[in-house]
């Protein structure tokens, strides 16, 4: 079973509800920090690293010996990461999409391909917690291939939880797609409400079933309340604003830590996911 | 010129409220929402909107099925596996043309999709460009840039010498764009090791660009222990903390009625401090007063 848990609005409590929720599980589970611009899971786990690995996209390599300068590879580029400007061949490797049409249309075959380093997946344990996170490298723009290589580490038959990035374009696509179900967590203010009605429409769009966290509950308005209500959007969980939960995440720390009263919450949240799963 | 972006990093510092504020004391710029897949300054600011254009951000392979062989030629072509059973996956489709090249019976067209909208708009605090782009879409870089280029011709036409940058989270393709060829970023943190850590790799990326960079950081009373460790560590990498904005309930309560916070209570603490803020801006700038 994997479960994503996504917002649209950046900073509601995504994390927040996927490392507390797998740390209330019993038994093996996995957590796959997915927002690789700006992984935060690992400051809550503090896990053990025991595997780090770089991940690669293929970029072309133009062989002057070869190369005409004919420009057919530019012209093809639909991403405009190859220029032919006189005798010289410029690649922008950061926008390239390593689609390899390159390397297709070139009559003189004069593109081969090498590997770049994006970031960085890294592996490993806290508690009965099997983590993985990626990193993707400052000064890169696509976050994509280092999902990617996130997402591969799941296991069949494994309870996942995706740990998504903030937004409802690409990079949050990538992380929620082929996911079983959705956990959108938001708070209940405008700009909370907007966002969640944004990720609502991107979750119909790629057909996958969600439900609410509701953050911060207790600020604000009701109007994530009334949404939710008329859409039938089910509120799987509501988590107060409370000065001692924000002071414990200040610190690095998970609530249920502290305060593990709140790990039958949890449980009870992830029991609703399976039972909406199995219908 | 004075281009502005406020960016963060982390996701839901502030960077709206901030933003918005910002807009209301500089009382005559450009406002730009570069946020284009989760866009909410205009919920604080109320524009009226004079003009709205497609954006196409990239192409969709169609298989014209009268023409097709099944040879899967194309399936085993493209490298984002969005052809399988000879249909495309518009979600995995990158619109490379690869598959298009690939055809031998030229069965496959790449055909232009609307993947968002871009606005002119008008505000009580002077013109807005902003965007949407729609659910499930691709290159939001691509349509931040159209955003930034609106605003350009925006602070032209207006004769206007400011323009206020609102900035998407993270440190990807959006940022970059956001924040190409600006004069000054404006991280927002939070007191908490989240925010620290992501406001670290935020103020490495505008370093990687060459841009200029101050901090402010959001409810600093949440963990003043905190607030004064990011605040060495700002020191000691040369970035001015600009300001520490107490946690105020009173910025939540302008969001639910939709305005700006120093314009919804002008003497609340979080409108105290972000006006003294908005002063550090200007004279790292050099605004004038009027524009």
């Amino acid at each position: 079973m994997l479960i994503s848990v996504a917002s649209g609005k950046g900073g509601t409590g995504k994390t927040t509800v996927a490392v507390n929720m797998v740390l209330s599980l019993e038994g093996r589970v996995r957590l796959l920090d997915c927002d690789v611009e700006e992984p935060n899971a690992h400051i809550f786990l503090k896990p053990q690293i025991h595997e780090v690995r770089s991940v690669y996209v293929p970029v072309p390599k133009i062989d002057n010996g070869l190369c005409d300068y004919c420009g057919k590879c530019a012209e093809f580029c639909e991403f405009h990461a190859i220029a032919v400007v006189g005798k010289q061949v410029m690649v922008f490797p950061e926008i390239c999409h390593g689609c390899g049409g390159c390397l297709l249309v070139c009559p003189r075959k004069a593109i081969t391909e090498q590997d770049k380093i994006v970031g960085e997946v890294r592996a490993g344990k806290a508690e009965h917690v099997e983590f993985v996170y990626g990193v993707l490298n400052v000064g890169e723009p696509m976050p994509g291939p280092v999902i990617r290589e996130v997402k591969k580490e799941t296991r069949k038959n494994e309870n996942a939880i995706i740990d998504s990035p903030p937004g409802t374009s690409c990079p949050v696509v990538e992380s929620v797609y082929g996911s079983d179900y959705c956990l959108l967590v938001t708070e209940p203010t405008p700009f909370g409400m907007h966002d969640l009605k944004l990720m609502v429409q991107t979750l119909r769009e790629l057909r996958i079933r969600y439900g609410v966290v509701v953050n911060r509950a207790g600020i604000g308005d009701k109007k994530v309340y009334e949404y939710c209500g008329s859409e039938r959007i089910p509120i799987l969980l509501e988590i107060p604003f409370e000065r001692r939960i924000a002071e414990l995440y200040s610190r690095g720390v998970p609530f249920v830590r502290e305060m593990p009263e709140w790990k039958e919450s949890f449980r009870s949240l992830f029991a609703s996911v399976k039972e909406a799963i199995a219908k | 010129m004075n281009q502005i972006a406020v960016v963060s990093g982390k996701g839901g510092t502030g960077k709206t409220s901030l933003a918005a504020s910002f807009a209301a004391l500089a009382g005559k710029a450009v406002v730009a929402d570069c946020d284009v897949d989760a866009a909410t300054l205009h919920l604080l600011l109320d524009p009226k909107m004079i003009s709205q254009q497609e954006f196409k951000g990239s192409r969709l392979a169609a298989i014209d099925e009268g023409k097709c062989t099944k040879c899967r030629a194309c399936e085993e072509a493209c490298r984002y596996h969005a052809i399988r059973g000879l249909e495309v996956d518009p979600i995995l489709c990158e619109g490379c043309g690869v598959c298009a090249y690939i055809c031998p019976e030229g069965a496959i067209q790449l055909g232009e999709r609307i993947s968002g909208y871009a606005f002119i708009s008008e505000t009580r605090y002077g013109p807005m460009s902003h965007a949407r782009l729609r659910a499930a879409q691709a290159n939001s870089g691509k349509l931040v840039a159209l955003v930034r280029r609106n605003a350009d011709l925006l602070s032209k036409r207006w004769g206007l010498k400011t323009i206020l940058i609102d900035g998407p989270p993270g440190i990807g393709c959006p940022v970059i764009a956001t924040l190409t060829g600006i004069d000054l970023a404006v991280a927002v943190t939070e007191p908490t090791f989240s925010g620290f850590h992501d406001l670290d790799r935020a103020l490495d990326l505008a370093r990687h660009f060459g841009i200029k960079s101050s901090v402010v950081i959001n409810m600093y009373d949440i963990n003043v222990e905190n607030a004064e460790s990011i605040i060495e560590s700002c020191r000691k990498g040369g970035v001015e903390v600009i300001a520490k904005i107490p946690f105020d309930p009173t910025v939540t309560e302008a969001m639910v009625v939709g305005k700006p916070v120093v314009e919804y209570s002008p003497d609340c603490a979080a409108s105290m401090e972000i006006r003294r803020a908005w002063q550090v801006i200007r004279s790292i700038l050099n605004v004038d007063v009027d524009s």
